[in-house]
């Protein structure tokens, strides 16, 4: 900026300078499709900001990273991530990833879907795919409610907490999900909550470099319907409420990690050990029977 | 634009000469042949004998076979699987097809390549899990919601249980849409002589790639023939696809000119390519007065009904349908204009007959005959329809169900 004799200012010394504004993590999101559908203050948008975080940090090729979701707000994170994404139906994303896995087994598939999809109507996928001990990660948003089709009771919903389906309180007891995981066979459970964004990163990045099963439950606020339904005030008192009462408990028994209404939950790594997979199995039962086959023809 | 490249089998999952086999035996020899290295599948009667076989051999070819825990994850892993650009199936019977309605129509709306098999059994609901029957055909073609079309086949002997299924394969791979082999528990347990060819002289369908830059693909942009292109998933093309109403790029948009945009070419890519797709068998047809219009294992006794007919100096012919969806609307039309009766014989309360009856336009007479009361391989009750219906004198309107024909 400059003053001439006459003491104006001169014109040109305004003109702005034209930067680029790029975002930090244009080349993990599909920047065609934003804005998104997320409502202000719900807790999802963390939870894809720590994924597209651990996927940088844990130095995978992302060419051979894909992500699967169902159905849901969070079933539509598929949708905003650049990688091989496929938004399937409701509650079979883990049927169809394991398919993508099975079929080329040099992919990381990514299971990226809500609590509804994931343990209501695909439960018996989720508890199967444990067992099986399928390589992939399951990252679980848990809102505690159906928001997508406007507020209905979840299997997470903690009793007594108010959705449009129970007007009068929840009278049916939650699943937990840690320990539902667990118990069917995961090799690694974790559970933080959307405001938990560096541990929840470092937990997404530990997962994306193992083999086998992973869960990680992200405790997330609805501030659209489970908040006012309850009367909780908006998302960002949700997130504070959900981070500032947490208690963080690594190793926990997962038995000990059930969460009732509006009372601290215990977040943390609670799992991690080696199984072998359903891949290495296979191909080890495959690999021995061409063996027998071979000594059987020579004999 | 058409691609008339035809690549041959590769040999490791051909097992060529002469076998004795069932039908389900034949079918994974027929997907093993047409490169299928995915199968996963419930087990339910009676079609677990696909699995069995196709997973004896898995070991030989390095197939994938994965039981899965109910036919709605069956297919869903099945069309993930398709998407790694490894040839899949899955295969059932009755109450597991119908668990998969939910992800046949995810496999249209994908525009994956897949096959599955049903290995029809009576119905409804669990019925008799051993009595083969012809009860899912309306289902095949209308089971999922929404508008789609689809390409369904129905193979009558262990050879064309083998045939079918690769034909199924190379025509999943051209219209790219999820198509069913229409069996029974008659022809999976029969067991016949299967002449498996040298692997040069089995022609497959490769799949349509797309080829150019990779930051210029649009999953669903579509050539003027409709079918879009594919890529493999880890080739990195960072594509998305939904089951919601999309765009070129795969992106979901919720209005109805998307709609239109999306869904018109499912159902065009098929109606359009009919005269390739369909496929039929005649005999005898040309003086025909009486045709028997059949499919799978009822087309057996199909041709046996008519040689004993035209010994009695009946003029009947045959018309086997080998796809039956889609229909062969034209050639039962002009079959109609030119026939007194169609008798169409089924193992069911009559399904088929109602296509057949809406294609003849009220100008021949259709004869529905329930079969199988008396074995699938015994042509009585087809016959004394025909013989009922060279008496009458009179044209009549509607589908006409010979109670006699029933042994009621």
């Amino acid at each position: 900026m400059s003053i001439n004799k006459q003491g104006e200012y001169k014109v040109e010394a305004l003109k702005t300078i034209e930067m680029e504004e790029v975002h930090p993590m244009e080349n993990l999101l599909r920047m065609d499709r934003m804005p998104h559908i997320w409502c202000p203050g719900c807790g999802i948008g963390l939870a894809v900001t720590a994924f597209s975080a651990a996927l940088e940090k844990a130095k995978i090729d992302l060419n051979k990273v894909s992500i699967i979701s169902g159905i849901g707000c969070t079933g539509r994170v598929a949708g905003y991530v650049k990688l091989d994404s496929f938004h399937t139906t409701h509650g079979r994303a883990i049927a169809f990833a394991t398919g993508i896995k099975l079929g080329n087994p040099e992919m990381k598939v990514v299971v990226f879907s809500g609590d509804g999809d994931l343990i209501s109507i695909g439960g018996n996928h989720f508890i199967h795919a444990a067992r099986r001990n399928i390589d992939m990660l399951v990252i679980c948003v848990n809102n505690f409610i159906y928001a997508m089709t406007g507020g209905q009771v979840a299997p997470t919903t903690p009793l007594t907490a108010y959705a449009t389906t129970s007007p009068y309180g929840c009278v049916e007891p939650p699943f937990n999900i840690p320990y539902i995981a667990d118990s069917s066979g995961a090799v690694y459970v974790a559970r933080w909550t959307a405001l938990h964004i560096r541990r929840l990163t470092n937990s997404i990045t530990e997962a994306l470099n193992k083999s086998g099963f992973s869960v990680i439950e992200v405790i997330s606020p609805c501030a659209m319907y489970y908040s006012r339904i309850n009367r909780l005030g908006d998302g960002l008192d949700m997130m504070k409420f959900y981070h500032d009462n947490s208690e963080i408990r690594h190793w926990e028994d997962t038995k000990n990690l059930d969460i009732a209404f509006q009372t601290p939950i215990v977040v943390g790594k609670f799992v991690d050990r080696e199984r072998p997979t359903y891949t290495e199995s296979y191909n080890k039962w495959l690999l021995s029977l061409r063996k027998t086959d071979a000594i059987e023809a020579n004999r | 634009m058409k691609t008339k490249t035809k690549v041959k089998a590769e040999p490791m999952g051909v097992l060529t000469g002469t076998h004795n086999l069932n039908g389900s035996e034949a079918c994974a020899e027929g997907a093993l042949s047409a490169g299928c290295r995915f199968l996963g599948a419930y087990p339910i009667v009676p079609a677990l004998e696909v699995c069995e076989r196709f997973l004896e051999r898995a070991k030989e070819v390095g197939a994938t076979f994965i039981q899965m825990e109910d036919e709605i994850s069956a297919l869903a892993a099945v069309l993930g699987a398709s998407w790694t650009g490894t040839k899949s199936m899955t295969v059932t019977s009755g109450p597991g097809f119908s668990l998969m309605m939910e992800h046949l129509g995810l496999g249209v709306m994908l525009e994956t390549p897949c096959v599955i098999v049903d290995i029809q059994r009576a119905g409804p609901a669990i019925g008799i899990p051993t009595l083969p029957s012809q009860g899912d055909m309306m289902q095949a073609r209308w089971g999922s919601h929404g508008d789609y079309e689809i390409i369904a086949l129905s193979p009558s002997s262990p050879q064309e249980m083998f045939d079918f299924t690769i034909k199924a394969f190379n025509l999943s791979e051209r219209y790219r849409v999820p198509v069913t082999v229409m069996s029974d528990g008659y022809v999976a347990h029969l067991r016949e002589r299967v002449a498996i060819p040298p692997a040069g002289e089995i022609k497959i369908e490769p799949r349509r790639y797309y080829k150019g830059p990779k930051d210029k693909y649009l999953p669903f942009q579509r050539d003027d023939d409709f079918v879009p292109r594919m890529v493999d998933i880890g080739d990195g093309y960072s594509f998305h696809v939904t089951g919601l109403t999309h765009d070129e790029r795969g992106y979901p948009i919720m209005n109805e000119e998307c709609q239109e945009f999306n869904v018109h070419p499912l159902v065009k890519k098929i109606r359009h390519y009919v005269d390739e797709i369909i496929e039929v068998q005649e005999a005898e047809t040309e003086d025909a007065e009486i045709v028997i219009v059949s499919y799978g294992a009822t087309s057996r006794v199909a041709l046996k009904a008519v040689e004993q007919a035209r010994k009695s100096g009946i003029k009947a012919g045959s018309l086997k349908l080998v796809t039956v969806w889609p229909f062969p609307d034209k050639r039962v039309a002009e079959l109609a204009r030119k026939v007194k009766a169609f008798v169409v014989p089924e193992m069911n309360c009559g399904q088929i007959v109602l296509e057949v009856e809406r294609c003849s336009y009220g100008n021949a007479d259709v004869i529905f005959v329930p079969h199988g009361e008396k074995g699938v391989d015994n042509p009585d009750d087809l016959l004394s329809a025909i013989e009922q219906t060279t008496k009458e004198k009179k044209m009549r309107r509607g589908i006409i169900e010979y109670k006699q024909a029933r042994g009621v």
